[in-house]
């Protein structure tokens, strides 16, 4: 495993210190996070599973740079992102960070392609270039004929993969996938499955999977359970 | 596979309003009533501004037609025991007054005037019409030529010579289709040879139809007719509209001198300069237009709130999409701008939508109206920009909004 974080010097791409947090509504607060202490290296596959309300989507959005913890620090290779501005974190999400979510979250208006490009846009390529990237993106996913159609026009595995294209346009380091097979039978659901593993080993890009169903959970390297706002645990799959 | 289309290279800006403009026509009943507001008010504004620039256009013709670069002297009012008259009483304007003013050098030319509604026959027919004694200039001054036959000479004018020009309405009046040219009408028990028939000059800016009179020179007018020495008033022609003022100040002097006014004493005449009136005129119907105009503007404002509105509602449907695309790495400035550009189409559509409508509204006033609009391209472009104005300050609160999300929170909207 040459994309092995510890092989590549001993800085781990992303590591968690301490992290809590803590949602008020009103005058009641609730402790989702209750120090987390994680590291994740280069080229991981990691899934993190737990019930609903375990604090794992909550996890996920610190870990993806869509929300700030109420305490403890958060390092992304080395560089402590828990206290940046929004802006500064919708950077790092556009660079590092891929998304994958459970309702594809596609928009609609705009062509397949469009959505594959959209990333590049926000990083300031308007050119061949990003339609061109687009177009490699869209054949790692086995979907590089459909760039012209619309989301709807598409089914549910292929607007997924669709996502993965987008997740992995810019070369994102971190792809992060909330519940990806959620709305998709066993089938599709294995098919998306296996093109994040294709992305791991040919990409080396690092997987951060989070999910409720043990099977899915499966396909990683690396579970860890989420239970109560806490780690309970972290042990490594034995394919 | 992919066609050249769309390998072509874009520009961010133009692919910024592409997407606008693709999400809009999605909602192309909604854009729609959205930019009505907008519609309606550029194109009150470009129609009012049109009808007032007509108006003034008309003014400024109907003052034209008096006669070019015109001034008026006219008798001055009397001062009878604090008790005062109005102008053009007293006695004070001769004949020889305007044959001296016409030697001035901003002066062209000028006519004595004296006109008195006297009743004029011919055979059976009668008709009360406005008798015009005037000089040989009178058609030059007045920019008014004969339609048939001649204008009298200065000869005729010198010889009191009976001889009349008749005006279209007074000639129709009496003569009806016959041509009146050589014929004999009577004015106060005078007979007259008709030598001309004036040419149509329509109604001047008070309404009085111009074309029910007949020109008789000067001199027989006074002897014959009137039985006096005093001319009612002097139209005056100055070389070029420039000189309209110095014709005044010129014959001012003349006439001081002429009547012997001491220096302390006031003019026993007046002159009343037509451009200055014209000027007047002209600024007052400005005035009118831009209250008009400043009307219309607040439908804009109206049009604005809408945009706003919708665009609010917009925000709120979208929040997922807003989500995402924060999630891919949208910065707050890159939404703001992509609802800025949207409401700035938006309401630029509605502008030139707007422009459309004023262009109907005016031309049709044109056409089923004596009022001949005018649209030029100043308030064309001043709503063009007002309307972008609009958009972007309406549209900045709904955008600033939307760039404002919680990715998280935004993503969980459904």
């Amino acid at each position: 495993m040459d994309s092995y974080g510890k092989k590549n010097g001993n800085i781990p791409l992303i590591r968690l210190e301490n992290i809590g947090m803590i949602y008020k509504i009103g005058d009641i607060s609730y402790e989702v996070l209750k120090g987390i202490n994680m590291t994740i290296e280069k080229g991981e596959f990691v899934s993190i599973m737990g019930a609903s309300g375990s604090g794992k989507s909550t996890l996920m959005n610190i870990l993806g740079c869509l929300d700030k913890p109420t305490s403890g620090s958060y390092f992304l290779e080395d560089r402590d992102v828990s206290g940046l501005t929004s802006d500064e974190l919708a950077e790092i999400r556009n660079k590092k960070i891929g998304f994958v979510f459970q309702g594809f979250n596609l928009i609609q208006r705009l062509s397949i392609i469009e959505n594959v490009m959209l990333p590049l846009y926000y990083s300031g390529l308007h050119s061949r270039d990003s339609e061109e990237m687009a177009v490699e993106a869209l054949k790692l996913v086995d979907l590089s004929e459909k760039g012209n159609k619309f989301p709807n026009q598409i089914s549910g595995g292929e607007q997924q993969r669709v996502a993965i294209a987008r997740a992995i346009v810019n070369n994102a380091p971190i792809i992060m996938a909330d519940e990806p097979t959620g709305n998709l039978d066993s089938v599709r659901g294995a098919d998306v499955m296996n093109f994040f593993g294709k992305i791991n080993a040919e990409r080396g890009a690092t997987i951060i999977l989070v999910t409720h169903d043990r099977h899915i959970a499966g396909y990683g390297r690396r579970l860890v359970t989420v239970k109560d706002g806490m780690i309970i645990s972290s042990e490594t799959i034995n394919i | 596979m992919n066609n050249d289309k769309e390998n072509k290279v874009k520009l961010a800006f133009f692919l910024d309003l592409e997407s606008a403009y693709k999400t809009l026509l999605r909602n192309k009943i909604r854009s729609f009533l959205t930019i009505l507001g907008i519609i309606i008010g550029v194109g009150s504004v470009i129609a009012t501004i049109s009808i007032g620039q007509g108006a003034s256009k008309a003014i400024q013709n109907s003052i034209n037609s008096l006669g070019s670069n015109m001034l008026i002297v006219l008798p001055g009012s009397s001062s009878l025991g604090g008790i005062k008259s109005g102008f053009g009483v007293l006695p004070t304007l001769t004949l020889n007054d305007t044959y001296a003013i016409r030697k001035l050098p901003a002066v062209k030319t000028d006519s004595g005037n004296l006109g008195m509604n006297q009743q004029v026959v011919w055979r059976g027919n009668n008709w009360s019409t406005l008798v015009v004694g005037a000089n040989s200039t009178f058609t030059e001054i007045r920019d008014w030529p004969v339609a048939k036959g001649t204008f009298f000479t200065h000869q005729q004018v010198v010889s009191a010579a009976n001889v009349a020009v008749i005006g279209n309405t007074a000639a129709t009046e009496l003569f009806g289709l016959i041509n009146p040219i050589g014929h004999i009408v009577i004015i106060h028990n005078v007979p007259f040879t008709v030598i001309g028939l004036l040419s149509v000059k329509g109604f001047n800016a008070f309404g009085q139809d111009q074309d029910d009179t007949v020109v008789i020179p000067i001199t027989t007018m006074l002897e014959k007719i009137a039985g006096t020495t005093w001319v009612h008033a002097i139209a005056v022609s100055a070389k070029t509209s420039k000189d309209t003022s110095l014709a005044q100040s010129e014959i001012t002097a003349l006439l001081r001198q002429r009547h012997h006014i001491p220096l302390h004493k006031p003019d026993d005449f007046f002159v009343r300069n037509l451009t200055e009136l014209a000027a007047t005129a002209n600024s007052s119907a400005n005035t009118f237009t831009i209250l008009l105009a400043s009307i219309a503007a607040v439908s804009l404002l109206v049009g604005g709130i809408g945009i706003m509105n919708i665009m609010l509602v917009s925000v709120t449907e979208r929040t997922k999409e807003i989500g995402i695309r924060m999630a891919i790495g949208a910065k707050k400035s890159d939404i703001l701008k992509q609802f800025l550009i949207e409401s700035s189409v938006l309401s630029l559509f509605g502008g030139i939508l707007g422009i459309g409508l004023g262009f109907g509204i005016s031309s049709a006033i044109s056409a089923f109206s004596p009022l001949k609009t005018i649209v030029t391209t100043e308030p064309i472009i001043i709503s063009l920009v007002f309307s972008l104005c609009v958009g972007i300050f309406f549209g900045f609160y709904p955008a600033y909004k939307a760039s404002r999300m919680n990715p998280v929170e935004a993503l969980r909207y459904e």
